[in-house]
């Protein structure tokens, strides 16, 4: 029984569906390193698919790096509040990582899925920024975003005006007043469903990072058991060579057999990693995600009353309650997308599991296998 | 046909075992127990019925799934029909292996059971243990009273006739064991004597008292239980005393460093200007290497005659038979160099599983805590649903995880035998020492002998020139004649020793290689099949995980 969410997604994303009805995807693929030394950097080619109007035809491919997926998923944040909009990988901090083939196909793959979710999201597939992000050709891109990032520097700290600064610092002085002289009032501004999604998220956050964090280790467990049977194998082979028959034959077979599994080891650990530890891992992004919105949000409404402390007392009930109205539908928009979250979230995690107890499976059949072929041969040397 | 094996190996997992091959495999007494004659099968079999009624509910037949469904996860599974290998594993009756210290059950190999050679038959039966360490004081005259020392209780039953009684106990101080230890090595060289535990000086100030009072307990029990595992050893005189006798012990104490010194020094200017036939190395003692400080010029001699034999010297014809000698020396510390290396990657190995089944079982509870924490939580149906998928995967998780663990603690066991190895390769280095420095022995005499008659020579030719005879000369030269015969005897009776000596490495050798061979084996074996066992138990559990989850397998639905 398929949820909704996986019904729209089916509908809007699978090309094999009737022409008449719209469907929208994108993928990301082929990486590309260019540039060189400190401004190497990698690309990819989204390919988008669709039937909708607003598109310029049906498949439209186009060139995009890190920093352009970073900018979609700006505008979309600052856009439509309440929405969560899916969380993007992280920068890798680490240089000497940030070109190797696992991390660049991760990467790859985490971006395929950042844009496949935007693109089923209701809402968010809508948006014009998408339309921008997936058919703008690059000068038309960099044009766009130059004037984009001008606009964002004007409120950027350094642009302000004196009359600017006053301003903030009178709303923040309002707002610390208000708190020492107890009139802050947050609570007022949040319901109860609100207070128990944050605790929720919070505490979500917290266990979700702890089994994250095992899944990583379990991956390098994985790793460290591979290259341990590697050695113990080359060691008793050399062991073998000391010894006369049939003990020499039997070392040697026994260090072969460790060395395969030793391989299985390793590609199953590189399984875990893909298909395991990113899923947790993005789930822990996406719970992150949705804690910015939260104090964005409540900031957003403060600042909003709190700016106002100058203009009159009839204005400012206006603004209050026109804040307050717009406070309620970014939470009536949280809900629904709560709703539609746990559902993906179950399935995608669902998933997960099974295909890490599936590979699990694999893998100790294959170990077992392996060992197993060697009893003949030693059953018969024992008895001999 | 075993499956076949393609390095992607995920693929074929096909499991064409013939059903009487594995029902073979495992209903074979020797195959995973220890043999240590007839109690080993009755134990080994209790074990398996024990297991088969042990309440766990993965090791009853793994349900048997759609033929349709080829797959590999789940089709292996139901090709095992019991017995398969999950069911022959022992699962330890505790998660700690003490029990076999503390002379409980062996479920597996351990120390005392190293000598399966078909030449001991199976009725023999010797088994000792130490426990019980208490503290004593020495009697001492002196006020402040004496040193206090630690003594061990140590037990033995045994049917072998030479002991007489079937069983006794004695207490007995590390120092007492290092006098048990000298005396065999005196009385048995040639032999490969299994080596006694370090004195730990070091040790024993840094450790914990009670720790290090643990460590050498463990230590005394592998080390006497390899004494009378040895087939010459565990008749000889020195080991019945030393675990029969009560009181002090009989054997006489080795002499501290330095009260021999005092002896050598005392008895150097004796040798060196030559009081009767002191000279000459006393022919008894001949039989002894040279030990430091009472016999400080015979090591001088030796270690001259050693080096001369070093930079090409007078060659006696013993060196010649040195080749084949030499060449198995250098194979033994081949091989010896080999088994530490495996050794090495053996303990590496026993780590990594363990961390494998230690963060499995932590990635288990994280999500349990999870599961716990959605279902407070809950407010719509798909987090319940997800608390239930999360449920499932903390399970199996925990139970990989104990297997795991289980699995280890069998490896640990297995792989002992590399370690032990290494304590025997000391015992053949010793063997071989003791050749070589009885061979130094008879290149000395035999090199002091012609040196002695060259002298008488000369003497005889000076003195026959003068006319009417040398008085003093004769004299000289009958002394010399004394000590050459001496000389000779001692020279005979260290051929003989040499000899001797090489007859106990031979045979010591053999005997060594054959049991290595056995024990070698057995150690892979034993290995393997745990491996196999488990191997089929965690697949298991992540088959029934993978099967409470599979309405997410995306690769069936794909359309």
């Amino acid at each position: 029984m398929e949820s909704s969410t996986e019904q729209a997604r089916n509908v809007m994303q699978s090309p094999r569906s009737p022409s008449s009805q719209p469907y929208l995807s994108a993928s990301v693929t082929d990486p590309v390193k260019l540039g060189n030394g400190v401004q190497a950097y990698i690309s990819y080619r989204v390919i988008t698919k669709t039937n909708l109007p607003e598109y310029q035809g049906p498949e439209k491919i186009v060139i995009r790096r890190y920093s352009d997926f970073v900018w979609l998923r700006d505008r979309l944040f600052d856009k439509y509040k309440g929405v969560f909009v899916p969380p993007l990988p992280e920068k890798s901090a680490v240089e000497k990582f940030r070109f190797s083939a696992e991390f660049i196909e991760m990467r790859r793959a985490a971006l395929d899925i950042f844009v496949n979710r935007i693109a089923s999201h209701p809402e968010l597939q809508q948006s014009e920024d998408l339309r921008t992000f997936l058919q703008a050709d690059e000068e038309f891109t960099f044009l766009f975003q130059t004037m984009e990032r001008f606009r964002f520097q004007e409120t950027g700290i350094f642009n302000k005006k004196p009359a600017d600064f006053m301003q903030m610092f009178r709303d923040v002085q309002s707002k610390v007043s208000d708190a020492v002289l107890g009139k802050e009032k947050p609570v007022e501004e949040t319901t109860p469903e609100y207070e128990k999604l944050k605790h929720y998220i919070f505490e979500l956050e917290n266990h979700l990072a702890e089994a994250q964090k095992h899944a990583y280790r379990l991956v390098k467990r994985h790793r460290e058991l591979g290259q341990s049977l590697l050695d113990f194998g080359k060691a008793v082979k050399l062991l073998g060579a000391c010894e006369g028959e049939p003990t020499g034959k039997l070392f040697s077979d026994l260090g072969t057999k460790s060395e395969l599994v030793s391989i299985k080891l390793q590609k199953e650990a590189q399984q875990v990693l893909m298909n395991f530890e990113e899923p947790l891992k993005d789930y822990v992004r996406y719970v992150q995600s949705i804690k910015e919105i939260n104090l964005d949000k409540l900031m957003l409404t403060r600042s909003d009353k709190v700016g106002e402390a100058e203009i009159e007392y009839r204005e400012m009930k206006a603004e209050s309650e026109e804040a307050t109205i717009r406070f309620e539908r970014i939470v009536k928009r949280m809900n629904e997308e709560i709703v539609r979250f746990q559902e993906q979230k179950t399935e995608e995690m669902g998933v997960a599991f099974h295909q890490f107890a599936k590979g699990q499976a694999r893998l100790a059949n294959g170990i077992g296998d392996a060992w197993r072929a060697l009893l003949p041969k030693l059953e018969a040397a024992s008895s001999a | 046909m075993m499956g076949s094996e393609n390095a992607d190996g995920f693929e074929e997992t096909n499991l064409n075992v013939p059903k009487e091959e594995m029902e073979n495999l495992v209903l074979n007494g020797d195959g995973t127990g220890d043999v240590n004659g007839d109690s080993s099968n009755s134990a080994y079999r209790s074990a398996v019925s024990t297991l088969s009624t042990a309440h766990d509910p993965l090791s009853p037949l793994p349900t048997v799934l759609t033929p349709a469904d080829s797959d590999p996860l789940t089709a292996p599974s139901s090709y095992i029909e019991p017995p398969s290998y999950a069911d022959v594993i022992f699962s330890p009756f505790d998660e700690t292996s003490d029990s076999e210290i503390n002379g409980g059950e062996d479920s597996s190999l351990s120390p005392d059971s190293l000598s399966r050679s078909p030449s001991s038959s199976s009725s023999d039966y010797i088994k000792i243990t130490v426990s019980n360490p208490q503290k004593e004081q020495e009697t001492s005259n002196s006020i402040v009273g004496g040193n206090t020392y630690i003594t061990y209780q140590i037990t033995t039953r045994t049917n072998l006739p030479d002991f007489g009684v079937s069983e006794s106990s004695v207490r007995r101080r590390f120092r007492d064991v290092v006098t048990l230890a000298d005396r065999l090595a005196e009385s048995y060289r040639g032999f490969c004597i299994p080596p006694r535990p370090d004195k730990s000086v070091v040790e024993s100030q840094v450790m914990q008292k009670q720790e290090f009072v643990e460590q050498r307990r463990v230590a005394l029990e592998k080390y006497l239980r390899r004494l009378s595992a040895h087939p010459v050893i565990r008749k000889s005189d020195e080991l019945k005393v030393f675990l029969q006798v009560q009181g002090k012990l009989p054997l006489p104490m080795s002499t501290d460093v330095a009260s021999r010194m005092l002896d050598g020094a005392v008895k150097l200017p004796k040798q060196l200007f030559g009081e009767g036939g002191a000279s000459a190395v006393p022919v008894h003692e001949v039989v002894q290497p040279a030990r430091g400080g009472r016999d400080l010029l015979r090591l001088f001699k030796e270690l001259r005659q050693s080096v001369s034999n070093d930079w090409g010297g007078s060659k006696p014809a013993v060196v010649e038979e040195d080749k084949e000698f030499l060449e198995k020396k250098e194979k033994m510390l081949d091989l010896e160099q080999q088994i530490i290396n495996s050794s090495q990657q053996a303990e590496s190995l026993v780590k990594a599983q363990q961390d494998m089944g230690e963060t499995m079982g932590e990635l288990g509870l994280a999500f349990i805590k999870l599961t716990k924490f959605e279902n407070e939580e809950a407010v719509f149906n798909s987090q319940r649903t997800r608390a239930t998928d999360m449920k499932n995967l903390a399970t199996a998780a925990v139970k990989a995880s104990r297997f795991y663990r289980e699995l280890n603690s069998q490896t640990v066991k297995h792989l002992d035998t590399l370690h032990e190895y290494l304590g025997m390769m000391m015992a053949v280095q010793g063997a071989f020492a003791d050749r070589s420095s009885a061979l130094l022995t008879v290149q000395t005499l035999l090199s002091e002998l012609s040196s002695l008659q060259a002298r008488a020579e000369k003497l005889e030719a000076a003195s026959s020139k003068v006319f009417g005879g040398d008085k003093s000369r004769i004299r000289k030269i009958e002394e010399l004649k004394e000590t050459i015969k001496v000389t000779e005897d001692a020279k005979n009776v260290a051929i003989r020793e040499y000899e001797r000596i090489k007859d106990n490495n031979r045979s010591e050798v053999e005997r060594l290689d054959g049991e290595r061979r056995a024990d070698f084996m057995n150690m892979m074996k034993g290995f393997v099949v745990n491996q196999v066992g488990y191997a089929e138990k965690i697949s298991n559990v992540w088959a029934r995980a993978a099967e409470e989850t599979s309405q997410y397998d995306r690769e069936r639905q794909s359309s």
